[in-house]
């Protein structure tokens, strides 16, 4: 009979307790972020998709269409297309098609880089109403800005 | 002006009080459901709807057009007249329990000599509705809800009625409006602490509100006896739940709060409706906070603390109750 | 309880429990044959989220197969890339530096207290309890951030490489860790008060089922589930990799072996992790993050395994190599394989709700089962 009535009290008085936690967070703020109209500050180290880097000597990109990274890509969504020009060293990038549907942003291209062409940008809000929205030109965002 | 003339005036008056009650059963439920919403944000520590209206007051507008527009889905080898009887069957007796509620002094449909009786009837056949859509929804799911509720509110009937009879003891009358009238010295709710904690209990069970929300579980039973049910019909039974709610703690305030009284604010002549009003959401405002806080309790568990706790004890309370008012 | 003990023929009706269910945390179909409420078979159907994921571990060279380790338990996909990461290094001998093997710890630890603020919440999501999992997302937040601001993705990293790890941490990664720190243990009294002495908690989980060491394993039961038993099999112990033979940490170990004990354990866990995280960062060594390794990296002929504590218990990889670059066969074991095969013996003669308890007590991550 004590044991009853003690587990009774015992249980009541967990769930006041409980009940207490509860209402103390209603009196807290909200810790979340009203995201349209607020938005966080996205950390600089986060990876987006790629893309190419702007030189600030030459004004352009580093890409040299060594293929590295097209080789590399274990998802395969990486095609470099570049082209013999007269007057210039080596190939000369015509086109960088990223397939983004396929990338899982392992960053492996980004290292096997030999002159640091390639980053990630820091792009996060990503919708489309195709697949092909998804399918950048690298070459095309860099020269659009 | 002429017809409304001529109508006997206590047609009249059922014919506004069904208005009146209709409206008011659609506006709680508008409000509830906001107010349930913005509550678990908080609680949660998020702000809850926003986006529609200022402060997302209109989300429910919103989502109650959205329910309407919906197709009605009605699954294949299931009994169609009852599936559609079953929504309206939840509905239809909670607009009929309005009659008895004493909102103030002067605002009630009709002080029947057996108020408490008949509300506390009729507010049972929602179990009825409970079981009609769980039978005939033709899956396992909905059945195992339907079980559920019924086995649920057939035992916690039993220490409900037994702590609302103490307090019938005391003012040795089944109306609602005696019911206040003779709490103008002390509320019941100082004399009869057990009786009334006991009953908020079983009232959210009845209800069947979280941590007794067993018939809707949604994590075992997917969404329980209203798994099939879409549109209209589903914001039906949503409708019935929150009546349901504003019911059960009317009866508290009425029984065992004072009813309408409280000091007279400014607004003389409406003061009481406001504090049955006020004192009605109070305790509707802990059995949202109870929901966002506990975990739902076993079935077997629910039964076993209803026949090894409540019962019990609401017994004993019921007898001291009864030796005390005969000395 | 008991029907009966199999002598007559049990009549039950089947209950589709999935794939599309509230609580079976993904794609998991678990068919039921019911007796009322109660449960007399269980029998999980698997399958609804396979990938190949081994195949495709054979059919390109490794360095291609790291960003898919992250996607098996994407839950605490660190841990996870560990192992991998850990297989290539015992094969090709590449040793990461110290400094890189400290920062793998720590992010290691930080995944998996973050796997386990997720099994919290979701197992009181399961229980019926709503609120508790925006707390333990409140501060699983605080980690992904942390997480975000070094690896820079916040669910499936791809951060360790062979010979270190992709980026080295700062000053400022040192100190919101430490304000974590801090935050998490204070954060531990609110689960106190709202869930461990919580009487509907207690008696939703206590003395349900016992799960027995020799259940345990003769089902090959490892992690949280099996510690909470009374065996102290922790992987980081037993048998430590990578750096955790320098740390003070304990294995938190239950008696019972029912899901309270399991679930005090992944709490206890989730404390003794943040004491390898601090131990960690008072003597993070200074040096290089990342081994200068070969470009073109071949796996010597023949084969080695190397395995790792996950969140969820023994994770490990074996790998066979013919030499080339890519592996000649890659077999992944995952915890919750194993984990998940004990229910149609634990859950026989079972309610319903209990059963839906016993799944959430599991964490079970589907993806990392399908694989």
């Amino acid at each position: 009979m004590k044991e009853y009535f003690t587990q009774l009290y015992i249980g009541a008085k967990s769930l006041l307790v409980g009940l207490g936690v509860t209402f103390r967070a209603l009196l807290h703020p909200a810790v979340t972020v009203h995201y349209p109209r607020e938005k966080l500050t996205i950390s600089p180290n986060f990876h987006g998709h790629t893309l190419l880097v702007k030189d600030s000597e030459t004004g352009t990109h580093r890409c040299i269409v060594c293929m590295q990274c097209d080789l590399n890509c274990p998802s395969n969504c990486i095609t470099v297309v570049g082209e013999k020009r007269e007057g210039s060293k080596g190939k000369t990038l015509t086109a960088y098609h990223l397939d983004f549907t396929k990338c899982s942003l392992c960053g492996i291209c980004v290292e096997v880089c030999p002159t640091q062409a390639l980053d990630f940008s820091d792009e996060y809000e990503l919708a489309g109403f195709s697949r092909e929205e998804f399918h950048y030109n690298l070459l095309k965002r860099l020269e659009e800005g | 002006m002429e017809t409304v003339g001529t109508l006997p005036p206590q047609l009249l008056r059922m014919i506004l009080s069904a208005v009146v009650v209709i409206a008011f059963v659609f506006m709680n439920g508008l409000l509830l459901g906001y107010l349930e919403r913005k509550l678990a944000g908080r609680f949660q520590l998020r702000p809850g709807p926003m986006e529609v209206g200022p402060q997302g007051m209109l989300q429910m507008v919103a989502d109650a057009v959205k329910l309407i527009g919906k197709q009605f889905i009605i699954p294949r080898q299931s009994s169609t007249t009852l599936f559609r009887l079953a929504p309206f069957l939840a509905f239809v007796p909670v607009g009929v329990s309005f009659i008895v509620i004493p909102l103030s002094s002067k605002l009630q449909v009709l002080d029947l000599d057996m108020g408490l009786i008949f509300i506390i009837a009729v507010m049972a056949f929602n179990m009825v509705a409970t079981l009609v859509a769980g039978w005939v929804s033709n899956n396992k799911y909905a059945l195992f809800g339907a079980v559920r509720s019924v086995a649920q509110g057939v035992a916690y009937e039993i220490p409900m009625l037994l702590s609302l009879v103490t307090v019938v003891l005391l003012t040795h009358s089944f109306s609602m409006r005696a019911m206040v009238l003779s709490q103008s010295h002390i509320w019941h709710v100082f004399m009869q602490p057990v009786a009334f904690v006991i009953y908020f209990i079983a009232g959210l069970a009845e209800t069947h509100r979280a941590p007794f929300d067993l018939p809707e579980a949604e994590s075992e039973l997917t969404a329980g006896f209203h798994t099939e049910f879409s549109g209209i019909c589903f914001s039906f039974f949503f409708l019935a739940e929150y009546t349901n709610m504003f019911f059960v703690c009317s009866i508290a305030v009425t029984l065992f709060l004072g009813g309408w009284s409280g000091p007279p604010l400014p607004w003389m002549e409406y003061s009481g409706a406001i504090w049955f009003m006020l004192k009605v959401y109070v305790l509707l405002f802990i059995m949202i906070w109870i929901r966002w806080t506990f975990p739902r309790v076993r079935f077997d568990q629910l039964l076993n603390f209803c026949w090894k706790y409540l019962t019990p004890i609401a017994l004993l309370n019921l007898l001291i109750t009864a030796l005390v008012v005969k000395l | 309880m008991t029907t009966n003990n199999g002598n007559e023929k049990r009549q039950g009706f089947y209950l589709n429990m999935g794939p599309q269910h509230p609580s079976t945390h993904g794609v998991l179909r678990v068919l039921l044959e019911m007796d009322g409420e109660y449960v007399l078979e269980a029998e999980p159907v698997l399958g609804y989220g396979h990938r190949i994921q081994e195949k495709m571990g054979e059919s390109r060279p490794w360095k291609g197969f790291m960003p898919n380790t992250s996607r098996l338990d994407y839950v605490g996909a660190l841990i996870c890339t560990h192992g991998y990461i850990g297989l290539i290094e015992r094969m090709t001998g590449i040793e990461a530096p110290l400094r890189a093997e400290y920062i793998r710890v720590i992010t290691s630890e930080l995944n998996r207290i973050s796997s386990h603020l997720l099994w919290l919440g979701a197992f009181l999501l399961d229980l019926g309890a709503f609120t508790p999992i925006m707390y333990t997302f409140d501060d699983r937040e605080q980690i992904l951030d942390i997480l975000e601001d070094v690896t820079g993705s916040r669910l499936t990293y791809c951060y360790f490489r062979v010979g270190g790890v992709n980026r080295d941490i700062d000053a400022t990664f040192i100190a919101k860790t430490r304000a974590f720190i801090e935050r998490l243990r204070s954060r531990f009294r609110i689960y106190h008060d709202l869930v461990t002495t919580n009487i509907i908690f207690i008696k939703r989980v206590q003395d349900i089922v016992h799960l027995t060491p020799d259940m345990a394993m003769r089902y090959g039961i490892t992690g949280p589930l099996l510690r909470s038993t009374g065996v102290g099999y922790d992987i980081r112990k037993s048998e430590p990799y990578s750096v955790y033979a320098d740390f003070d940490f304990e294995v938190p170990v239950g008696t019972s072996g029912d899901c309270l004990e399991v679930y005090l354990v992944r709490l206890e866990e989730m404390e003794q992790s943040l004491r390898i995280i601090e131990q960690a960062l008072d003597r993070l060594p200074d040096g290089p993050h990342l081994a200068k390794t070969p470009k073109k990296l071949p796996l010597p002929q023949g084969d080695a395994s190397f395995s790792v504590e996950a969140a969820r218990g023994e994770f490990t990889y074996y790998l066979v190599s013919d030499g080339s670059e890519v592996p000649y066969r890659l077999k992944i074991r995952s915890p919750c394989f194993s984990n998940l095969s004990i229910l149609p013996e634990l859950c026989r003669d079972m309610l319903l709700s209990d059963l839906v308890m016993v799944l959430g007590t599991l964490d079970l991550v589907i993806p990392e089962i399908d694989r």
